[in-house]
């Protein structure tokens, strides 16, 4: 039942994705309103679904690919209606729902099964950290669908051809906000993630660093954010460069949550292609 | 038979000498209206007069040559100019090119400047005078608000009016686009130029914040400073302030750049980055066109503002075909509406004058029957009815009947004619009871 509701929600962010992309090129409001009633229903089942299956299961349901890709997609759908609510930009949806989708379908092909949970992750720590840093995760995935709009809006300015684009994505200035707003909700939700990991990894492996790949690339993640976040307090980095820092962060977030399980073994592999 | 006239001239007709002298100030249209309507073939009348074009659209009573020659001998005499002197400016529309006229006007699609938004907003105003004055009625009534409607489909169902086509308003637009909101932000204006002060205009009206102008000799920048309400800034300290300024509007007539990159990458530094967006009017220009290279910051020169427009300009004729398509349409079906307001009255007037013939008759004949028997009266009444509905069907549906290209009015001028008809029975309730609509039996 919860296996069903979960993958059934990969078809409510399509229709979504694709109402929010026939409105970036109709211009047609409706579009876009019919396309977030979509994402909220598909979220909603979504929830239900998470809840579902973590009274089926007895634990928290974050700890395979299926698992953590479908609560990543869950995480930016929720986001970014949020950001939608606050900042009234539907357009965002064309570049955020797609997004949602791709990690939605990415989890449809996975094994839904339950299966045992390995006796590291029973823990209480495990959904304080891996929540924390999915949510935080999904913040900094609409940074980067800001900061990608961003780029492409900067550089119709700049070269000073006016079209369709132009016309269809919103200010530089709101843009850029945006990217500061998720970095200061964003970054604090990295850090105590990455915080509560290790301190749940002193308990159960008995140190708080041990250097593992998913440890080594969350640094690296990390000080890419802290960079920016440094950067735009002291010498006013915006706009631009902290649009292309909101890219690139995404990036490293995508490589330390798919890349390291996928490619590089260590302490951290619940969650590869076969799990 | 009353017909929708046109007569005007606009922009592409008449020169400006001619168009001032044909307008009517908005305090005397009153008069212009009433006495317009005093006329004995004008029924109903509307006066639009702009800086580029001067309308008048009647409701001539009889037929629409003479509504044309009372309306044209009305504009010459209201202005005091020889009619034959007018005669080649003038142009007239009647029946179905008078709705399309009007509908084309409203929509800003014979506009100078295609798809600006001032027009429609005028036309409004001059059907305000005129129901204000009273001389609007049921027809030119339902013709303008119609009007105001095609030009909402045609605004909201196509982009002919959706972006900038002059470049102050494509200076505003930019900087909307870069900024967000304008409401917090200063404008600085260097030199004075007729351009710039147009654009800082805009930008003051779209709500920024504060205006600082500066200018070579100080007390032009106060003089200017007052007229915007702002701050005049001196020459010399144009580097000073600079760095408070989010918008530059750069008119000098100086020959060489007044503002390098290095001095934009100095003050952006200042800034923490905060965009500048500098809009460069001079020629020669005065703002190094390459520090538009320089991150949030935008140089645009009077060049690219007049590139954009003209892109613009481009997309509106693309959409403007689209326009006239939803106006046909709208004529079309509007010009039905206008018939059927013809056929209506006439069909009713033919058939009570069939009635009265078929009441005198039947009363004739029970009168010489000199039958008391009821049965009798009722076959013979029942007789006559049935003879004058189906003599009378055929007709009346002809009327009725809707063909593409048919000359209403023509047709309904033969009826009238062949069954001598009263010409002014035009406004007559229509028929009382509605069964003598139905074919009986």
């Amino acid at each position: 039942m919860h296996i069903a509701l979960l993958k059934v929600t990969t078809a409510f962010y399509l229709v979504g994705a694709l109402l929010y992309l026939y409105f970036i090129v109709t211009l047609k409001e409706k579009s876009a309103k019919l396309g977030r009633m979509f994402l909220i229903i598909g979220v909603v089942l979504h929830a239900i679904g998470f809840v579902g299956r973590y009274f089926a299961a007895g634990y928290t349901p974050i700890t395979n690919l299926f698992e953590s890709l479908s609560f990543f997609a869950m995480s930016i759908v929720a986001v970014f209606l949020v950001t939608e609510l606050r900042y009234k930009l539907r357009i965002l949806g064309s570049f955020i729902a797609p997004l949602a989708f791709a990690f939605s379908i990415f989890s449809a092909f996975q094994s839904g099964d339950v299966a045992r949970l390995a006796p590291a992750l029973n823990s209480y720590w495990l959904p304080i950290h891996v929540m924390l840093l999915f949510i935080g995760d999904a913040v900094f995935a609409v940074a980067f669908g800001a900061g990608i709009m961003y780029l492409l809006q900067e550089k119709e300015v700049k070269r000073k051809r006016l079209g369709a684009i132009f016309k269809r994505l919103p200010s530089l200035d709101v843009l850029d906000e945006i990217n500061y707003r998720c970095l200061t909700v964003g970054f604090p939700l990295l850090t105590l993630g990455i915080i509560t990991g290790s301190i749940w990894a002193e308990y159960a492996w008995g140190s708080y660093w041990s250097w593992d790949p998913k440890e080594t690339w969350s640094l690296i993640t990390w000080l890419l954010y802290a960079a920016l976040l440094h950067g735009r307090l002291t010498v006013g980095w915006r706009g631009r460069k902290a649009a292309i820092l909101a890219i690139v962060g995404f990036c490293a977030i995508l490589f330390t949550f798919l890349g390291v399980n996928l490619l590089l073994p260590g302490l951290h592999s619940y969650t590869s292609l076969s799990g | 038979m009353s017909s929708i006239v046109i007569v005007g001239l606009n922009h592409r007709t008449a020169p400006v000498e001619v168009r001032e002298r044909l307008a009517f100030p908005a305090d005397s249209i009153g008069r212009a209206l009433r006495g317009l309507v005093e006329l004995e073939e004008i029924a109903e009348g509307i006066i639009l007069s702009t800086c580029n074009r001067v309308e008048v659209c009647v409701l001539a009573g009889g037929d629409s040559y003479k509504g044309v020659t009372a309306v044209k001998e009305y504009l010459a005499s209201y202005h005091g100019i020889p009619g034959d002197e007018l005669n080649g400016f003038l142009y007239h529309y009647d029946g179905e090119a008078a709705v399309k006229h009007l509908f084309r006007v409203s929509s800003s699609l014979d506009s100078m400047v295609l798809g600006e938004p001032q027009i429609l907003g005028q036309v409004k105003d001059a059907y305000g005078f005129a129901a204000e004055f009273r001389t609007v009625g049921p027809i030119l009534d339902k013709f303008y608000t119609k009007a105001f409607s095609v030009a909402k489909r045609v605004r909201t169902e196509t982009k002919v009016a959706s972006s900038a086509v002059s470049v102050s308003y494509a200076a505003v637009e930019l900087a909307k686009k870069i900024f967000g909101s304008l409401k917090d932000k200063t404008v600085m204006l260097i030199g004075a130029g007729e351009m710039c002060e147009l654009a800082a205009r805009h930008l003051l009206s779209a709500g920024v914040k504060g205006i600082m102008v500066t200018n070579r000799t100080f007390e032009r920048a106060v003089k200017l400073a007052e007229e915007f309400n702002g701050t005049p800034v001196r020459f010399d300290e144009l580097g000073t302030h600079l760095k408070t300024a989010d918008i530059i509007l750069s008119s000098t007539g100086a020959p060489h750049f007044i503002l390098k990159k290095e001095d934009v990458e100095e003050v952006i530094r200042i800034r923490k980055n905060r965009p500048m967006f500098f809009i460069d009017m001079a020629v020669p220009r005065d703002i190094d066109p390459d520090a538009n290279q320089i991150d949030n910051v935008y140089v645009y020169d009077i060049d690219d503002l007049n590139n954009v427009i003209e892109t613009n300009l481009e997309e509106r004729q693309k959409e403007a075909a689209r326009a006239e398509e939803i106006v046909a349409g709208e004529v079309r079906s509007f010009f039905r509406w206008l018939e059927s307001q013809q056929v209506t009255p006439t069909i009713v007037m033919l058939r009570r004058k069939f009635e009265e013939v078929k009441n005198a008759e039947v009363a004739k004949a029970i009168a010489m029957l000199g039958a008391e028997d009821p049965k009798t009266k009722k076959v013979v009444e029942s007789l006559a009815s049935a003879i004058l509905n189906k003599v009378l069907h055929p007709p009346i549906t002809a009327l009725k009947k809707d063909v593409d290209g048919r000359d209403v009015t023509e047709l309904v001028a033969t009826v009238r004619e062949l069954f001598d008809l009263p010409e002014n029975g035009g406004n007559q309730p229509p028929a009382p009871d509605p069964q003598n609509e139905k074919e009986g039996g």
